[in-house]
């Protein structure tokens, strides 16, 4: 009886997620760009999506095209694809930055993105203030941050650094302190550039089984990555992007040997 | 009829974290003036030294008693201040926080809030040459005074809007910054700022042609009550309208553009 209600309770602490791609393509005018200069669109191009010129002359840049697939509990999966082919642009789809511009995107849970953690840190703010300001943009009100600021400075291994102003921090201890506050939060969709890897070797140990919980805890991961052993260690599924469309979709193993093996 | 739910959504979820707005106003005003002892103050002291030697000058040139035109000057060049910065770094609002816009998906009128918040924050600071020119000058406080809260409010009100609308605009049509900013200049010399409208001769054209500017009514209604008056009918109604049409022109182009302006940036 007592053993039902621990799994009911660790059950409800987080609400169901879901990802569902209709037709999903997203289309960036460049508004800069000269039609004329693009040379040749017929030449099949090596990388990005593809360029477009509408009947105005505008340019359009493909990044994504007619995109499905529906994602549930439990889906670890790998974004693959080579530079170019879309994957960031998905990942901010699924950050909620860009709104498809056709189909559907229907994205249900809490999201949580470890992409570019360092992004936004102010050099004159010491790492107490910045831990504060990136901690409320992450979605964590202000009492949530106040209780937990000791241990992101306990976690971040900074000392008496914590309070002081980030131009006198090296990258290293810059990546710690943002990563202490980026993995604070819980989110029930966790979105990731690649894996993580921070500090010395010290660090790398707490941060790795940190990321580890985090990862492990979070009910959709979605990583893009260009790691044949991620893929194998932590996916269960796998998605090849190429030139903004979904070139192949399904078990890891599979659509990681087609992909790394041309 | 259109209504643009998703729009208004978003401005409420803007009011409902307002300490994060504040939170990345303060960044901006600390940022700013990270390492200097005095901070804002700075820009209200050469504030404070402008009024001073202006009001010298034009009051001679003018032929109007300082008491009179010193505090009319403060008041002008200090709402000015606000009216200036607000408005050309409004247009700029959401390309400046680009990165932010990228990584967080929150409401995107927080940018707007933040750089309406950040001036009003400048201003605060300003607002401190005015019981110094009254000092100055021998004038008392009178009870006037107060309804310059309202008439700010409402003030207010209506730059929000416009900050809303520039900074759409300014961030798919990038040469409408510069626009603005030369604009900025001709509309501090078309409105009584530095001048005086009731030293205009009754009934001439430019007597006339000043009522047809809106920023004329709006900083009546914050200026004329400090000043000890009381601001006219025309000046709440004018303002009142441009609120209300303003609003809903911008909610109607914020309703139509929010989703794409991640896609200009």
């Amino acid at each position: 009886m007592l053993a039902a209600e621990t799994v009911l309770l660790i059950g409800c602490e987080k609400e169901m997620a879901l990802i569902e791609f209709k037709n999903v393509s997203i289309d960036f005018p460049i508004y800069n760009a000269n039609s004329r200069s693009i040379k040749n669109r017929l030449i099949q191009i090596a990388t990005g999506g593809r360029l477009d010129a509408d009947d105005q002359g505008l340019v359009h840049a493909h990044a994504l095209d007619n995109i499905n697939f529906t994602l549930k509990d439990g889906d670890r999966v790998a974004l693959l694809g080579h530079n170019g082919a879309g994957k960031s642009t998905l990942l901010r789809v699924l950050n909620r930055v860009y709104t498809p511009t056709s189909g559907t995107a229907n994205i249900k849970g809490k999201i949580g993105s470890l992409i570019e953690i360092s992004l936004g840190i102010d050099h004159e703010f010491t790492g107490r203030e910045n831990a504060y300001f990136r901690g409320r943009l992450l979605g964590m009100s202000k009492t949530q941050m106040m209780n937990s600021m000791d241990e992101i400075a306990d976690f971040s291994g900074l000392g008496d650094f914590f309070d002081m102003p980030l131009r006198t921090y090296s990258t290293g201890m810059q990546m710690r302190l943002a990563f202490a506050v980026s993995t604070m939060v819980s989110p029930e969709i966790l979105l990731m550039d690649e894996w993580l890897s921070v500090g010395d070797e010290n660090f790398k140990h707490k941060a790795e089984t940190r990321l580890k919980s985090l990862v492990k805890s979070t009910n959709i991961l979605v990583i893009a990555t260009h790691s044949p052993e991620l893929l194998e260690h932590t996916c269960n599924r796998a998605i090849w992007l190429e030139h903004g469309k979904i070139k192949m979709d399904g078990d890891p193993k599979v659509v990681g040997d087609a992909y790394f093996g041309t | 009829m259109f209504w643009p739910k998703a729009a208004i959504l978003d401005i409420i979820e803007t009011f409902k974290d307002l300490p994060l707005v504040g939170m990345l106003g303060w960044q901006d005003v600390r940022h700013r003036y990270k390492r200097s002892s005095v901070g804002p103050f700075w820009l209200t002291a050469s504030m404070g030294i402008m009024i001073a030697t202006m009001g010298m000058i034009f009051g001679k040139i003018f032929h109007t008693p300082l008491k009179e035109f010193l505090p009319f000057l403060a008041v002008g060049i200090i709402l000015w201040g606000f009216i200036s910065t607000a408005t050309t770094e409004a247009c700029a609002s959401f390309a400046l926080s680009a990165p932010l816009i990228k990584q967080h998906s929150l409401p995107l009128f927080l940018y707007v809030a933040r750089v309406l918040w950040r001036n009003m924050l400048v201003l605060v600071h300003n607002i401190a040459i005015f019981p110094i020119v009254l000092l100055c000058v021998g004038k008392m406080p009178s009870w006037e005074m107060v309804l310059c809260i309202p008439g700010f409010l409402l003030f207010l009100l209506n730059f929000a809007w416009l900050s809303l609308m520039l900074g759409i605009l300014c961030a798919r049509y990038r040469d409408l910054i510069q626009l603005i900013n030369s604009l900025m200049q001709i509309i501090f010399y078309a409105t009584p700022i530095m001048w005086m409208p009731d030293k205009l001769s009754q009934g001439s054209l430019g007597a006339y042609l000043v009522n047809f500017n809106p920023l004329y009514h709006l900083i009546s209604l914050v200026r004329t009550p400090l000043l000890g008056g009381l601001p006219t009918a025309t000046n709440w109604e004018v303002s009142l309208i441009l609120a209300l049409f303003g609003w809903t022109a911008s909610l109607l182009v914020y309703a139509r553009c929010r989703n794409r302006i991640a896609y200009w940036l």
